[in-house]
C-alpha cells in the first residue's frame, strides 16, 4: 500500500489530528509508504515540514506545497492540489483528518477524482473495509470499498492514537517540493476567521473536557466552567443548546455536528443528553454527569451520576480541586 | 435568479433507531420519516433569499422512492416553487453514494441553470457529509460549507459565506454560480400552515430518471454489516461532591 496524508499544521508544527492520521495509515499496512502532503505559505510551513519529515517512521516523504493561493484552507485549490499529486502518485489511498478542513475539502478532490470517499472512519478492518459511524453514533457500518484507486477516507483522530513513541530521531524523510503550475485562479476568496484566543487545551485533543448545557442559564456562569477547566487543566464543551443560546461561541459544540472529543474524563453540567450531543462524546474514558433531572438521559452513558444542582457541586468543586501544579 | 435546493428523505430526527436483528442496516418499518433537519434550513434560506428579493424561483430536488415525493411536498408546502424528483429505489446493501446523487444533482443543475444550489451539510442517517461539496467539485463551483449565515450581492454576482470551521467563524466570498452547504445556526426554518399545505398540492412535481438524465449511479461502496455500538453501561448515582472526587482519583483515577 502507498498511502497519502493530507496534514495540516499551525505554528509550526504537524497538528495532532493529522498525528491520527498517519497512525490510520499505519492501520492500513504495516508496510505502509506513507506520503505526507503539506501546503500553506511561509517559514511555519517549512518548520512543519521538518516535522512531518519525523513524524512516524512509515513516512517516506513530505510533499511540500508552497503558495501564497493555499495560505488559506479554500476547498478548491486545495482539491486541484490533492487531484494532481494523486495524478502524479498513484497512490492506493488517501487520509484525512475528519476536521472542518478535512470534510471540506476531501470529498471535493475525491469528486475530481470520480471515487467515493469514506467519512469518519473509526475503525480500519482491512486495507478496504472500515467501520464508521452511521445515525449520530447509534449505529456502526461495516463498509467494503470496492472502486478504483485512491481510497479516500476522512478519519476521526479519537480512533487512532498518534504513535509518540514511532515519532523517529534518526529517520528523517525528504522533503519536495511540489510543482503547482497548475493552481488556477479561484472563483472563492478567503475574507478572515474569527476565532477566540485562549490558553486551554484544544477541545478535540484536550485530556480533559467540562461540558456546560442550557442548564448554566448565562454566557456569565460559563466562566465557572472555565475556572473548573482551568483547575483540571480542561478544555470547555457545549451542547447545542447552549450555543444557541448565545453563551458560547459555535466551535465549542460537542456532538453529531459539532466536535467529536473522547477525553480521559468527561464532565458534563447541566446536560440533558439528547443522542446528538452522546455522538460526540460516547466514547470518552470516564464520563460524569451533574444534573437536577434524575431522569435525564446522559445519566444512562455516564459513569458517575450526580442528581444535584450544579451550581452548588461546581462551587463546591472549585474550592476543593486544588490549583493545578 | 434561481436557487436550487436538495432536500433528503430521513427517518425522524427524534426518532430512536434500532440496528436491524439480521445486521443488514437499521429498522425502517413503520418509523416516521420527515426531512432531513439541514436541508429543512437549506429550503429555508433559499426562500429568505427569494423573499428579499436575491432570488427569483425556488426549486427544490430530491432522489429517492416514490414516497421521497412526500420530502418534496413538504419543500413546497414552506414555499419553494415547484420541485424534481428523480427516481431511485434503494438498495440496502449498495446504498446510492453522495457521488452518485452529487452527479444526479449536476445533471439536474445543468438542466435547471440555478445561480445558487443549497444542501444541508449532512444527512443526519449516514452522515456522510460529502455531496454538496462533490456538486461543487463536478461543476467546477466555488463553494461554502457548514455556512451560518449567506449575504446575495446581486449586482456583482458574489456570495459572501460565514462558516461554522473548528477555529471559530471563517468568511468567505464566492463568485456566483456556487453552492452552499447549511450549518444548523444558519437560520430557524418555518413550519408549513394549512394554507401553504393546500396550495402545495397543485405545484408541480416533475419526475425523471436517472437514466433519463444519462447519470451513472454505479455504487463502488458494499455495506457488509451494520451493529449496535458497544453498549455503556450506566454507572453509579453518587451522593455528594466528596464521594465523586474521591470516584476520580482512587477508582477512576483521573485526577
Amino acid at each position: 500500500a502507498s498511502t497519502l496524508v493530507v496534514a495540516e499544521h499551525e505554528g509550526g508544527f504537524v497538528k495532532p489530528s493529522s498525528l491520527s492520521a498517519l497512525a490510520a495509515a499505519e492501520a492500513i499496512a504495516k508496510e505502509n509508504k506513507i506520503s505526507v502532503l503539506l501546503g500553506g505559505s511561509g517559514p511555519a510551513l517549512h518548520k512543519a515540514a521538518d516535522h512531518a519529515a519525523s513524524s512516524h517512521p512509515l513516512v517516506s516523504e513530505v510533499l511540500l506545497a508552497d503558495s501564497e493561493a493555499l495560505a488559506h484552507p479554500l476547498a478548491e485549490p486545495w482539491a486541484e492540489l490533492l487531484h494532481s499529486v494523486q495524478q502524479k502518485g498513484g497512490y492506493s489511498h488517501v487520509i484525512a483528518s475528519s476536521t472542518s478542513f478535512g470534510k471540506n475539502l476531501l470529498p471535493r478532490a475525491a469528486a475530481l477524482l470520480d471515487v467515493s470517499p469514506v467519512t469518519d472512519v473509526t475503525a480500519i478492518k482491512e486495507p478496504r473495509i472500515f467501520v464508521r459511524p452511521i445515525y449520530a453514533g447509534n449505529a456502526l457500518c461495516t463498509v467494503k470499498y470496492t472502486g478504483e484507486d485512491p481510497c479516500m477516507m476522512s478519519v476521526r483522530s479519537t480512533s487512532f492514537s498518534p504513535n509518540t513513541e514511532a515519532m523517529s530521531e534518526t529517520k528523517v524523510a525528504p522533503i519536495t517540493q511540489v510543482d503547482l503550475s497548475f493552481l488556477s485562479e479561484g472563483k472563492s476568496k478567503w475574507v478572515n476567521l474569527t476565532s477566540q484566543d485562549t490558553e486551554r487545551p484544544d477541545l478535540a485533543n484536550a485530556r480533559a473536557v467540562v461540558t456546560g448545557g442550557r442548564g448554566l442559564k448565562s454566557a456569565e456562569n460559563f466562566k465557572l466552567l472555565e475556572q473548573l477547566a482551568e483547575k483540571l487543566g480542561a478544555a470547555v464543551g457545549a451542547t447545542r443548546a447552549a450555543v444557541d443560546a448565545g453563551y458560547v461561541p459555535n466551535d465549542l459544540q460537542v456532538g453529531q455536528t459539532g466536535k467529536i472529543v473522547a477525553p480521559e474524563l468527561y464532565m458534563a453540567f447541566g446536560v440533558s443528553g439528547a443522542i446528538q450531543h452522546l455522538a460526540g462524546m460516547r466514547d470518552s474514558k470516564v464520563i460524569v454527569a451533574v444534573n437536577k433531572d434524575a431522569d435525564a438521559p446522559i445519566f444512562q452513558v455516564a459513569d458517575y451520576g450526580l442528581v444535584a444542582d450544579l451550581f452548588e457541586v461546581l462551587d463546591e468543586l472549585l474550592k476543593k480541586i486544588p490549583d493545578k501544579k | 435568479m434561481k436557487i436550487l435546493v436538495a432536500v433528503k428523505r430521513v427517518v425522524d430526527y427524534a426518532v430512536k433507531v434500532r440496528v436491524r436483528p439480521d445486521r443488514t442496516g437499521i429498522e425502517t418499518a413503520n418509523v416516521k420519516m420527515s426531512m432531513n433537519p439541514f436541508c429543512e434550513i437549506a429550503v429555508e434560506e433559499a426562500l429568505r433569499l427569494r423573499e428579499a428579493g436575491a432570488a427569483a424561483e425556488v426549486v427544490a430536488a430530491t432522489i429517492g422512492p416514490a414516497h421521497s415525493a412526500d420530502t418534496l411536498r413538504t419543500a413546497l408546502a414552506m414555499g419553494a416553487d415547484r420541485a424534481v424528483h428523480v427516481l431511485h429505489d434503494p438498495d440496502p446493501v449498495r446504498p446510492l453514494l453522495p457521488l452518485a446523487v452529487a452527479k444526479i444533482l449536476r445533471a439536474v443543475a445543468l438542466q435547471e441553470k440555478p445561480g445558487l444550489v443549497i444542501l444541508g451539510k449532512q444527512a443526519i442517517d449516514d452522515d456522510c457529509n460529502q455531496t454538496g461539496q462533490m456538486l461543487a467539485g463536478l461543476l467546477q463551483w466555488p463553494q461554502g460549507t457548514f455556512a451560518s449565515k449567506v449575504l446575495l450581492d446581486k449586482e456583482k454576482q458574489k456570495a459572501t459565506v460565514e462558516r461554522e470551521v473548528d477555529g471559530g467563524i471563517e468568511t468567505i466570498c464566492l463568485d456566483l454560480p456556487a453552492v452552499i452547504t447549511t450549518d444548523l445556526r444558519l437560520n430557524q426554518p418555518r413550519y408549513a400552515t394549512l394554507p401553504n399545505i393546500m396550495k402545495a398540492k397543485s405545484k408541480v412535481i416533475k419526475k425523471v430518471t436517472p437514466e433519463e438524465l444519462n447519470v451513472d449511479i454505479r455504487s463502488d461502496m458494499e455495506v457488509i454489516e451494520v451493529n449496535e455500538p458497544p453498549k455503556r453501561k450506566a454507572g453509579i448515582i453518587l451522593s455528594s461532591v466528596d464521594e465523586l472526587l474521591d470516584k476520580l482519583k482512587n477508582e477512576a483515577r483521573v485526577l
